[in-house]
């Protein structure tokens, strides 16, 4: 803090500073063959600095990082940004962010065991995994990689416009991916624990997801094209909930590269859905007490029974769309500038379970894993076509496994063709929770 | 970058450290630092070799050879051009772009480029330094119209210096992403199911890439964590497939003069008229089979371990005619680019997305497709490759495994597919 504060204290005239300080401590162990293939530790830390000078036709801003805490790279990194900042268009909308009176939710978002649990015992634990997953199964013919790995991660914002804010967070997990064969073919299969510390960890809960989803795939053909409902699992839907949090950024909707623009007060998803980003939510791993630019983070409603409700924003796309930010500035790192996105999104939970919505839907496709979804889905036309691997649903259960197939809609449509909202929420590391969700008129491509 | 003719952002960074490395046995330890003290250096190495605590101690020595001093071949260094120019640049492609339109409403154009420095020493006495320059740019477009909006994107990129970008490049990239991004305002969904499918030349190399290239990399066949293993010598693919991974090819974007590890970047061919002959290799996974790497050895930064990855990685050029081959196909798919992709390396499962397509009726390319993914399985897929022309061409790309990113090269001419699964939802 001390550093910035020196940095601040440089600033030129009406010249803007703000001062982006990272570090963080990881260790991750990868165990092979009952032993330790890589144990990689680590402590690194950095600083991104943004410059902003005022002009006739509005503010110019200039960005510059480091690798490290050194005096000759912070000084560096500031004449660095000071000199891009020239070059940048002047622009009225371009602005630090401004305390706004919200103060930061109480979280509880480090555990310190990250730091105090011996190795050995880390170490342990990646090992113990890959033993269960191998002894779980007589048809798991391979464990490709069981991983251990957390870290602790501190940051701190300050500005010349008075903005003082610094948070951390630990993170714990474990996964391992698993292969299966039944003598013709094999399949893969991938299991996760994840917690604030190693003592959150569930060995066994990981160690039966990557069986389950391996083994459960043996004999998976390829089916005949069809148009069916397709209920995706929490995880899937996590991922569709990301790419729908992307369109619902107010730089996309600001620039028109929304399909969601110009439609507040729209219905643009079935009435079950209900769609929060809420960082404020503990249960989140990316909950967090401030935001990108400092700001408090706040529980922001985005889709409410199906009506779209509004978008999140940093301080620039909300100037530009004529509002105030709702504290969602997300960066990349210490080289990332802040950008406006949803860092918790969590969809309302339904009241029937898995099996319930599997009853219900009757025949249909279970999504099991996407693949392809960074080139198959276009946020800006809505486009999507993924890869899936998953069972057909028959008669209300799980059936015969199925593989090599794409589905496809478009995000629009797939919104208003909810059908069931599970209540099996999961929390997993990403910008989005997920449970059970149906969607009906999926078109399935296959042989 | 400029975004709405705004340069909104200009940033630049620096990075600096050091990545230690101790292998006992089958286990590495690892660890980075940014202190490049001495003191430093030692705890990193103390870290390093916390998982040979339990082996004996001792001290060799070790004989470093002479420095390898490699360099790059990049003329116009990007420190050494004023930015200003730059912006200039990005400015013209604006420009170009929305001068093919009307319905062109959205432009961001990029430019970014690296000087990445490196010195590797290792107790087997290898000691190389290299010097690489990459440039890149990027311009992506949105075209307005009644039914919604769509996309256009080109990429032009190279270990290369500024000298990369003349204004030739820039203005063809520019008005082929308007164009793509216009054309595709018309396009219908893609069909869903099985159809032949012709892929232009350039980035239907992606398909390679994802249908075996990464199946190849020598830590999934050790782990028999890949449909290839044990195949050297088996005929895995079409007689007209020639595939070669190739780190020597001047300026292209996964050219390298020594790979990570200080091992001289390589030309080596993975699959001979269809018969798979090698794998890539990196110092661990080579040593273990007690042969020399093939110079695939790459890592992200000095933050990250170095693994078996691509560099360029191409079908070599057929006998074929690309106009020919459209003409022999009466009902298909044209694919004139591919987005990215993604495999299991396990069961071979692949998908690569369609970006810019078109059916193919009665031997004509007609009407442009909507975005959709392309699935298939990598060993079936290299079967079905029928026809393949002479009009060679490369692209750019990143590839990502386990979390690390590398920039690489793909190449292909014009090629058919006898049949692929389109992820459409046409029936």
């Amino acid at each position: 803090m001390a550093h910035a504060e020196r940095i601040l204290e440089s600033a030129k005239g009406s010249e803007g500073i703000e001062v982006y300080l990272a570090s963080g401590v990881e260790t991750e162990v990868q165990a092979y063959q009952g032993g330790i293939e890589n144990l990689s530790s680590a402590a690194s830390s950095g600083v991104g600095i943004r410059v902003l000078r005022d002009g006739p036709a509005g503010a110019q801003v200039g960005t510059a990082w480091a690798g490290s805490l050194d005096e000759e790279a912070i000084t560096d990194a500031l004449r660095e940004a000071r000199d891009n900042a020239r070059f940048a268009t002047e622009d009225e909308f371009i602005a630090f962010a401004r305390p706004d009176g919200v103060t930061g939710a109480t979280l509880e978002l480090t555990d310190e065991s990250v730091l105090t649990t011996p190795l050995d015992e880390k170490i342990a634990m990646a090992i113990e995994l890959e033993r269960i997953v191998r002894a779980g199964d007589p048809r798991i013919r391979q464990v490709d990689s069981a991983n251990y790995s957390d870290y602790v991660a501190e940051a701190a914002i300050v500005s010349t416009t008075g903005i003082r804010a610094s948070y951390a967070r630990s993170g714990a997990y474990l996964s391992v991916e698993a292969i299966a064969t039944d003598g013709k073919s094999d399949q893969t299969g991938w299991g996760l624990s994840t917690g604030r510390a190693p003592r959150d960890l569930d060995i066994h809960e990981a160690a039966k997801d990557a069986i389950s989803r391996a083994t459960r795939m043996l004999g998976a053909v390829k089916p005949a094209s069809m148009r069916c409902t397709a209920v995706f699992d929490p995880r899937s839907t996590a991922t569709l909930l990301s790419i729908i949090g992307g369109a619902l950024s107010g730089e996309a909707v600001v620039y028109g590269r929304s399909f969601f623009a110009n439609r507040i007060g729209e219905d643009v998803a079935s009435p079950l859905f209900t769609l929060v980003d809420d960082p404020t939510d503990p249960r989140h791993f990316a909950a967090s007490v401030f935001d990108g630019e400092g700001l408090a983070c706040r529980r922001n409603v985005l889709i409410e029974s199906g009506r779209l409700k509004g978008f999140v924003y940093d301080t620039v796309s909300a100037r530009r769309a004529g509002t105030t930010s709702t504290g969602s500035a997300v960066r990349g790192g210490i080289a990332g500038s802040p950008s406006a996105g949803c860092r918790a999104l969590q969809l309302e939970s339904g009241d029937i379970d898995q099996a319930e919505i599997f009853r219900r839907v009757g025949n249909g496709i279970f999504v099991e894993s996407l693949t392809g979804v960074h080139s198959g889905v276009n946020p800006i036309s809505g486009d999507f076509s993924v890869g899936v691997t998953g069972l057909m649903i028959r008669d209300g259960q799980l059936a015969e496994p199925v593989r090599e197939i794409t589905v496809a809609s478009t995000l629009q449509r797939m919104l208003l063709d909810v059908l069931y909202v599970g209540s099996d929420i999961e929390w997993l590391p990403g910008s989005a929770s997920g449970q059970s969700l149906a969607i009906e008129g999926i078109a399935v491509s296959g042989s | 970058m400029l975004d709405q003719r705004r340069i909104e952002e200009l940033s630049s960074g620096r990075d600096r450290g050091a990545g230690i490395r101790v292998v006992v046995g089958e286990t590495t330890g690892f660890a980075h630092t940014a202190d490049l003290s001495e003191s430093g250096l030692v705890a990193a190495a103390q870290a390093a070799a916390a998982v040979a605590r339990e082996g004996g101690g001792g001290v060799r020595e070790i004989a470093l050879g002479p420095l390898s001093n490699y360099s790059t071949h990049a003329t116009l260094l990007p420190g050494d051009v004023d930015k200003a120019k730059k912006i200039e640049l990005l400015h013209h492609a604006d420009d170009i772009a929305r001068s093919q339109g009307s319905s062109i409403t959205q432009v961001q154009v990029a430019l970014g480029d690296s000087s990445r420095r490196f010195v590797v020493a290792n107790s087997d006495g290898v000691f190389a330094s290299d010097h690489q320059v990459r440039t890149r740019f990027n311009i992506s477009c949105v075209a307005s119209g009644d039914v919604g909006m769509q996309t256009g994107y080109r990429p032009v990129a190279g270990t290369r210096g500024f000298e990369l970008l003349t204004m030739e490049a820039i203005e063809d990239a520019a008005r082929g992403a308007a164009h793509q991004a216009i054309t595709k305002l018309d396009a219908r969904p893609a069909p869903s199911g099985d159809l032949p499918v012709v892929l232009a030349g350039g980035s239907g190399g992606i398909l390679f890439h994802e249908a075996c290239g990464h199946g190849l990399e020598a830590d999934a066949i050790l782990k028999n964590a890949s449909v290839y293993a044990g195949k050297v010598g088996q005929q895995v693919a079409s007689p007209l497939v020639t595939l070669v991974d190739d780190g020597t090819v001047t300026g292209e974007w996964g050219y390298l003069a020594i790979d990570d590890e200080g091992r001289p970047g390589a030309r080596n061919v993975l699959i001979e008229n269809g018969i798979l002959t090698d794998y890539m290799w990196d110092y661990l996974r080579a040593r273990k089979e007690g042969r020399v790497s093939s110079g695939n050895g790459r890592r992200q930064s000095y933050q990250h371990l170095p693994m078996v990855r691509m560099t360029n990685t191409y079908l070599l050029a057929g006998e074929s005619d690309a106009d020919e081959i459209v003409a022999q196909t009466p009902r298909g798919v044209y694919v004139a680019q591919l987005g990215g992709g993604q495999v299991n390396t396990a069961t071979g499962d692949f998908v690569f997305g369609m970006t810019s397509a078109f059916l193919i009726e009665d031997g004509k390319i007609t009407a442009p497709l909507r975005d959709c993914n392309l699935i298939g399985n990598g060993p079936e897929t290299l079967q079905r490759v029928d026809a393949v022309a002479m009009d060679f061409s490369m692209t750019p790309g990143t590839c990502g495994k386990d979390g690390q990113q590398v920039p690489v090269g793909t190449g292909q001419a014009t090629m058919r597919l006898s049949g692929v699964t389109i992820g459409g939802t046409a029936s």
